[in-house]
């Protein structure tokens, strides 16, 4: 019965369509595990047993066929789910339930695949390391007394420890890439717009993309392919059609990377990133050359500023997207003794609901947005990020992808990095460029440091999604998957 | 650039509808001002000419018919408020005129 | 506190130049709100009209609604704007219960039209009132504040929220500042408004009601000393009427006047007009202007209107209101004056359909301009409400014109009409007011009156034919007014023998 849960996504949708398994007992299995680890990993904050069995029974009727018919998934609770608890890890929707589904929820269900629960997350999907969420941390599988990554820490926890074959993750500026990196887990964050937004609790719309997450790179491209294309009800939503990112993980997988450029970003070279990760990422680097890619040195000079750009524009867009947590309609009502007017009720109910770094962030972002400081803040960082995108344009003539470590260390121990804001967004110096550009990226375990995860990030064009799971899979094929120790 | 102020960072809270603690305040202010010295670096990079990037994606003139979809019943709206009356949500007094 | 004693209007305006500027919203008639499919129908159910986009639900995105667009491009060629190439909505950031997002989706500094103006005619003199910006933003919900004496906000313990509004389509339209239009002012506010409000009626995205609700208007006054700069304006709300625009007008200039003349000074501020004493008092004021902290909103991509399809546009607009006006009034053949007066009355549509219903110009100017414009001023009513329609009137004066009705039992008729029991015949018949026409009943009444006034009758018979008057008032007297006056009168004259 275990061994379910060891099996990956694809093959347990094949055993399920031949009817050599029911995806009632590939759910129970998953739902067993969920039982037997979550209270160490604590990976999820709703499960819902009931809901999960029951789709799994309509897949083994025969209502639903699919390339993913059957497969459990979990989803980071910053999606909505139309009668599941969805908080955002935050205190200020604690016990609030949407009354409506996402887009990428009802295509996840359109695909017959059960919902096992919502996952742990920072608050507001803000953070590197799950610490920020209002109801505990999530513990990462390889050593419990580090942190999974953030903000989607629990999808790739739920992963690593075999709680759930697939998760949904958001990433605004590394979310899903980061927490994949220290899992040794694969996370993918889609072309922006790639994905629909309608349905993902706001932080910063200019960046937020939700993408797939699995424990291989063609898993994490089968549910890319369930989930990704355009939606009427985000109007940021591409029209583009979903580039066929399973053919090209496919063909990644047969390890032939000839003609390929990869282009090693010079002004990333020496920022702070451990030796382990370091010569990790290097080694991997020589083992996509072996397969015929050919590393080229490019020069991205605006990237040095993508950190300070995403810490002003992030901010700023979640300080007006998260204006409308007040206590009228939803969620958290504090202090509304009959006594205090409805300005002091709103600003005690935020002052409860919200954690201290989405605090810091709000007040932040009201600051850069203030008349007399716009242009030298909010304004700025949106040129600066054109400069960046010319960057990564410039960089694409080159080569085809851009590759890096995903982060610049591995799983870090609790409370090391939460007294300083600014040591804890220095995680997401990597993964921060290509949220600016838009463009797709993809972490990948390529090895371990003193026993624990190393990612790699690939970077592709804007709408070249196939292109960096193509890369993915072949290094994948070189280096193998990595198995953290049992729980 | 300016480190920020406690005033200011109390200003902002106002601003914002957070009804921030003294301590809160102080960790704060001086969080924020570590902050915003690291993101003032933006203005290092000479951009007077460089238009600002507010979508990355390059579509314009996207619109929708205007034929009516269907809306909420009036309970599911009002499922999660905190407080209503007959069909309405109910807030406690409010200070400040409509604008 | 020392009261200021004010001046009169006459006395502060040859005193003092003034300058207005008027800000109006319009909410557009579309099937659907602005940003979600939501409805737009007025008077339902509290909170049946929202969805997780106009509720604010976390997660949900806006959705642009095309037709309102279209809407306001149309709205600012009308009014002779340029049309933007490219432009982007923006968010409005701050706190109230009626706006669920806790900002508004708006434009801001790269509005969809600009630079357009509006023609105006006061007292025979033209006016050009400069149109600075036309762009498109979202309604807010609807707040009822219960507890208060007055139902305003001023003492109420709580209130009650219903966001079926929320996410109306509504159309801001500010003028240029418009200085040198001295006394005239408060008249010429109120024709800009009555324009604009014709203009937007014929282009049909909007019924635009100021009683209700549709169409909104904010007024910007300032006063300052010939030769010196403008002064510190103050902006009035809550004007709900044509008039009220103008006596908003008409009010702040005498009460800056005062405060001015007192050596004080104009604090800059939000004033709300009151229907009943006609003047103004302060909103609460604010320490210092609200900083909204405007970016583009990055949930919606920009507009672009193609060039060829505006150009399309601007070449289907319906004919201009004024252009209309002329074209009418040739075909009326009334002078300029007159048709002034009927445009004052709202009664040009009423009377163009009257007309298309078959009554001549003239019969449908008299009971438009006539009995119902009377009825509405009293009431203090648009002419549209006063209770009767095109078709009714034309109805109306076709029993005139038939001999059916005189005129003051058409008079009498109208009235039934007006008090909803029915149309014009149906009330002639239950009332029987029908003219009699019966000439063996009417020649009864004339020898009865002959008989009972002899003097009078041999009066006529010598020749004064005008004492047939007297003969002709007994005999309206006798049949209730039921007869056709002049008929009566050729029935006596025949009867003594000297028509």
């Amino acid at each position: 019965m275990s061994d379910l849960t060891r099996l990956s996504a694809a093959d347990l949708a094949s055993r399920i369509a031949s009817r050599e398994v029911s995806a009632v007992e590939v759910a129970t299995a998953h739902l067993d595990r969920i039982d037997a680890v979550d209270e160490r990993v604590h990976a999820f904050l709703h499960v819902d047993r009931e809901g999960a069995l029951a789709a799994a029974a309509a897949v083994d009727r025969g209502e639903i066929t699919g390339p993913l018919a059957g497969v459990p998934i979990a989803v980071k609770d910053v999606v909505t789910t139309k009668g599941l608890p969805t908080t955002a890890a935050s205190k200020i929707l604690e016990g609030w339930t949407p009354p409506y589904d996402a887009t990428i929820v009802e295509r996840l269900k359109a695909a017959g695949m059960p919902i096992l629960g919502k996952t742990n997350m920072d608050e507001f999907a803000m953070g590197s390391s799950t610490e920020y969420s209002a109801y505990g941390p999530t513990n990462n599988p390889w050593d419990l007394g580090r942190i999974p990554g953030g903000s989607g820490g629990g999808s790739a926890a739920a992963l690593a420890a075999y709680e759930a074959p697939l998760a949904i993750g958001t990433d605004t500026g590394g979310s899903i890439r980061q927490p994949g990196a220290v899992t040794g887990t694969v996370g993918a964050k889609p072309t922006y717009g790639g994905t629909s937004r309608y349905g993902l609790i706001a932080f910063s719309s200019s960046l937020d993309t939700p993408g797939p997450c699995g424990r291989t790179v063609e898993d994490t491209a089968l549910l890319h392919a369930v989930i990704a294309g355009h939606d009427p009800r985000d109007s940021t939503s591409i029209p583009q059609p979903v580039p066929d990112v399973v053919a090209a993980a496919r063909r990644g997988a047969t390890g032939d990377l000839t003609g390929v450029k990869l282009g090693l970003v010079k002004e990333f070279a020496g920022d702070g990133s451990e030796p382990g990760v370091l010569a990790a990422f290097r080694e991997s680097l020589e083992a996509l050359v072996k397969l015929g890619a050919e590393v080229v040195e490019v020069s991205c000079p605006h990237f040095q500023y993508a950190l300070p750009a995403y810490y002003l524009i992030a901010p700023s867009e979640c300080s007006s997207n998260l204006a409308r947590f007040d206590g009228v309609r939803y969620g958290l009502r504090s202090g509304d003794d009959g006594s205090r007017s409805l300005e002091e009720v709103m600003s005690l109910t935020r002052d409860e609901g919200f954690g201290p770094e989405v605090k810091r962030r709000i007040i932040l972002g009201t600051y850069a947005l203030s008349s007399g400081y716009y242009d030298a803040y909010y304004g700025q960082a949106q040129k600066v990020r054109t400069l960046i995108t010319r960057d990564f344009q410039a960089a694409f003539e080159q080569v085809d992808v851009l590759v890096s470590p995903t982060t610049p260390f591995v799983a870090f121990p609790f409370g090391s990095r939460t007294s300083d804001p600014y040591q804890m967004y220095l995680a997401d110096l990597f993964t921060i460029p290509t949220n600016l550009y838009g463009g797709p990226a993809i972490s990948v375990p390529c090895g371990l440091s003193e026993g624990l995860p190393v990612g790699f990030q690939i970077m592709a064009p804007t709408l070249a999604d196939d292109r960096m799971y193509r890369v993915a899979a072949a290094l994948e094929s070189a280096v193998g998957t990595f198995t953290p120790p049992a729980l | 650039m300016a480190a920020i102020s406690r005033e200011e960072v109390a200003h902002l809270a106002r601003l914002s509808r957070l009804a921030v603690t003294e301590e809160e305040l102080d960790r704060f202010a001086g969080q924020l001002d570590v902050i915003l010295q690291s993101v003032a670096r933006v203005g290092e990079v000479a951009a007077e000419d460089i238009p600002p990037t507010s979508h990355s994606v390059p579509l314009t003139n996207v619109y929708r018919e205007d034929v009516p979809a269907p809306s909420l019943a009036q309970d599911a709206a009002l499922s999660g408020a905190p407080d209503a009356y007959e069909g309405r949500f109910r807030v406690p007094r409010i200070l400040d005129e409509e604008d | 506190m020392t009261t200021i004693a004010l001046p009169s209007y006459e006395d502060a305006t040859s005193r003092y130049e003034t300058v207005i500027g008027l800000e109006t919203h319009v909410e557009l008639g579309t099937q659907t709100k602005m940003f979600c499919g939501c409805k737009t129908d007025f008077g339902a159910e509290p909170n049946t009209q929202v969805c997780p986009v106009c509720l604010a639900l976390p997660g949900a995105l806006p959705a642009m609604n095309g037709a309102a667009i279209e809407a306001t491009i149309r709205i600012g060629l009308a009014l002779n704007c340029d049309i933007a190439e490219w432009c982007r909505m923006a968010r409005k950031n701050y706190f109230y219960p009626d706006m669920p997002k806790n900002f508004q989706t708006s434009q801001y500094d790269e509005p969809l039209c600009v630079d357009g103006h509006v023609d105006v005619v006061v007292d025979g003199k033209e006016y050009r009132i400069g149109i600075e910006r036309v762009h498109i933003e979202e309604d807010t919900g609807k707040t009822l504040h219960v507890g208060g004496a007055t139902g305003r906000i001023h003492g109420a313990t709580e209130s009650l929220v219903d966001y079926n509004r929320a996410g109306i389509p509504l159309v801001e339209i500010v003028t240029k500042p418009v200085p040198g239009l001295g006394e005239l002012a408060p008249e010429v506010a109120k024709a800009y408004v009555a324009e604009l409000r014709d203009i937007i009626r014929s282009l049909g995205v909007s019924d635009v009601r100021m009683e209700q609700g549709s169409l909104r208007c904010d007024v910007n006054t300032s006063l300052n000393k010939p030769g010196e700069e403008w002064g510190t304006r103050t902006e009035t709300k809550n004007v709900n009427s044509l008039r009220s625009v103008e006596r908003a007008v008409r009010s702040e200039v005498i009460r800056q006047a005062g405060v001015l003349d007192g050596g004080g000074k104009i604090t800059q501020e939000t004033r709300h007009f009151h229907e009943d004493r006609g003047d103004t008092s302060p909103g609460r004021s604010k320490e210092t202007a609200t900083d909204y902290r405007y970016f583009p909103e990055p949930d919606l991509v920009p507009i672009a209107p193609d060039p060829a399809w505006v150009a399309q546009l601007k070449s289907e607009l319906p004919e201009k209101p004024s252009t209309k006006r002329a074209r009418l009034r040739e075909e009326w053949g009334i002078s300029e004056l007159d048709m002034q007066s009927v445009a004052n009355a709202g009664a040009v549509e009423l009377i163009e359909e009257t007309i298309a219903a078959g009554a001549s110009p003239a019969g449908a100017r008299k009971w438009w301009m006539g009995e119902l414009a009377r009825r509405a001023n009293e009431l203090g009513i648009e002419l549209s409400a006063a209770g009767a329609t095109p078709a009714q009137v034309a109805a109306l004066q076709k029993l005139v014109d038939e001999g059916k009705l005189n005129d003051k039992l058409a008079r009498t008729v109208l009235e039934g009409v007006v008090a909803g029991e029915g149309d014009p015949a149906e009330v002639m018949a239950a009332r029987g007011l029908e003219v009699v026409n019966d000439t063996g009943a009417l020649t009864a009444a004339v020898d009865e009156a002959i008989a009972a006034n002899p003097d009078i009758a041999d009066k006529i018979r010598d020749g004064k034919v005008a004492a047939a008057g007297a003969l002709v008032g007994a005999v309206m007297k006798t049949t209730r007014g039921q007869a056709d006056a002049k008929t009566v009168r050729e029935l006596i004259l025949a009867r003594l023998g000297v028509s």
